[in-house]
């Protein structure tokens, strides 16, 4: 059980959380998946700090963001797997 | 880990017990502030609890002063009362209600007095209260008499990943000995609305909250400007790695575990379906929601913290735990329960939620907090709306 770089809710989430300090670029990320206790590997496109999100998969422009496995907001600007996800590509649905 | 049956708390007249002994010196209004604080300085052992309204409120806004006031004087953590006000009426009210729990309550009234008179009289029975509450004892109380509210702040996403979990585990362990519990933040529940409902206990439960949430979802859309950047999120919850609203309210949700809600609950309303799970409509700001909370009877709270808030109460101890590594680090002097080996996998949820509850019941047993031994005491009123 070492150490992960990532933590991601559940199965059907299209976004990771950095627990480490931060990614490097280009780094080979182990992201444990709590729900299923499955690790799966992704590279991080930018540095990213802890807390904050990586794409575990391309997303379009419109694609819902899942988190917990549920929606958590809209991509307004395509992301790349392995890219920083926040503020500057997703908004929320709500306000 | 065994869970103790029971912890070391003050046992008061109508049958609760208290996790602190508090004399506080509860001013009405406003203007009666520095009377109040007068006395709490000439008389050591007693507390002023300074707030900024109480004036000119009508309606549901006025009943609400009224409910946080007079709650907050029954809290069983406190042992007695002085209450200073303005005007004789209101004041009469307020220790007519707190007087019903048979604890030491009087009031004051400064019209026709002035502050030098009110001081006087009012010190002299602080003194008699501070010294009669120094003398009671901690006794053995069952676990059921903790009444436990939790609230979030300064989330991050290190907040859904551990420290609310570990508060859901704490949470799913402690209701089977027959607690009473929660949790709050009508706001922060925005894109979480649906699922949260779901967890009602009973239909009745799950409509009077959609009612809530919705309500106070179309005062947030009524008053909006064209966005609420840096409120919700916060520009902390930001830098933490929250994005949106929806996100930090699946976050927020993790705090309840498993659990469902018996019943919603008005703000600093007590709650009257006997132990289990609560929803309190309450403001998502820490200090408004906590002081809410307190007034609705409940005596421990906790409070995960990601980025690190530093909040305190008067008179219900607030416990604080974060899984941030960071936070931990840079703001120990804040963090009673340090989780943030979670996120590194040394250490699992139901290993956290044991150490929460040890904490908890450090605390519960006198041991004082962070935000207790740093001086932190907000006492926030949550004001409706605009005075006639």
């Amino acid at each position: 059980m070492s150490q992960p770089d990532l933590i991601i809710h559940d199965e059907k989430d299209n976004v990771g959380v950095v627990v480490i300090e931060k990614t490097k670029k280009g780094q080979n990320c182990s992201a444990w998946i709590m729900e299923n206790d499955k690790t799966v590997k992704v590279s991080s496109t930018n540095e990213v700090p802890l807390g904050h999100k990586i794409a575990l998969k391309d997303l379009k422009e419109g694609d819902t963001i899942l988190k917990y496995g549920h929606d958590i907001g809209k991509v307004v600007k395509s992301i790349k797997k392995g890219e920083h996800v926040h503020v500057h590509n997703v908004k929320t649905k709500k306000w | 880990m065994e869970i103790p049956k029971s912890f070391l708390g003050y046992k008061r007249e109508n049958g609760r017990a208290g996790t602190r002994n508090h004399v506080i010196i509860l001013p009405v209004d406003d203007i009666s502030n520095a009377c109040a604080e007068a006395v709490a300085n000439n008389i050591k052992g007693t507390i002023a609890l300074p707030h900024s309204y109480g004036r000119l409120q009508f309606g549901a806004d006025l009943e609400l002063h009224f409910r946080t006031m007079i709650g907050t004087g029954k809290n069983p953590n406190v042992a007695a009362v002085i209450v200073i006000g303005i005007e004789p009426k209101w004041t009469k009210r307020i220790v007519d209600e707190i007087a019903k729990t048979g604890k030491p309550v009087e009031g004051f009234h400064i019209e026709r007095t002035g502050d030098i008179g009110t001081i006087m009289k009012a010190s002299k029975k602080a003194q008699e209260y501070s010294q009669w509450a120094s003398e009671k004892q901690r006794e053995e109380c069952p676990l059921s008499d903790l009444w436990i509210s939790v609230k979030c702040g300064e989330s991050d996403t290190t907040s859904g990943l551990a420290s609310n979990p570990t508060v859901g585990n704490l949470m799913e362990k402690l209701e089977p000995f027959g607690v009473h519990l929660c949790f709050g933040e009508t706001s922060e529940l925005t894109g979480a609305e649906t699922v949260c409902s779901a967890r009602g206990a009973t239909q009745e439960a799950k409509d009077k909250f959609m009612k809530t949430w919705t309500s106070y979802n179309d005062f947030i859309l009524k008053e909006a400007t064209d966005d609420l950047s840096e409120s919700q999120p916060t520009a902390g919850n930001i830098a933490g790695g929250l994005t949106t609203i929806e996100e930090k309210a699946f976050g927020n949700f993790q705090k309840i575990g498993n659990l469902k809600f018996i019943d919603v609950l008005e703000p600093a309303e007590e709650p009257k379906k006997g132990k289990g799970l609560y929803f309190m409509d309450t403001s998502s700001a820490a200090a408004e929601c906590v002081t809410l909370q307190a007034a609705g009877g409940f005596n421990i709270h906790l409070f995960p913290t990601g980025q690190g808030n530093i909040i305190g109460n008067p008179i219900e101890p607030v416990v604080k735990l974060t899984a941030n590594p960071l936070t931990a680090k840079l703001m120990k002097e804040h963090v009673d329960c340090d989780v943030s080996k979670i996120l590194s996998r040394e250490m699992n949820l139901s290993q956290a939620g044991d150490e929460l509850i040890k904490t908890m019941l450090r605390v519960a047993n006198g041991r004082l907090t962070c935000a207790e031994a740093l001086g932190h005491k907000e006492f926030v009123m949550t004001k409706l709306y605009r005075s006639a």
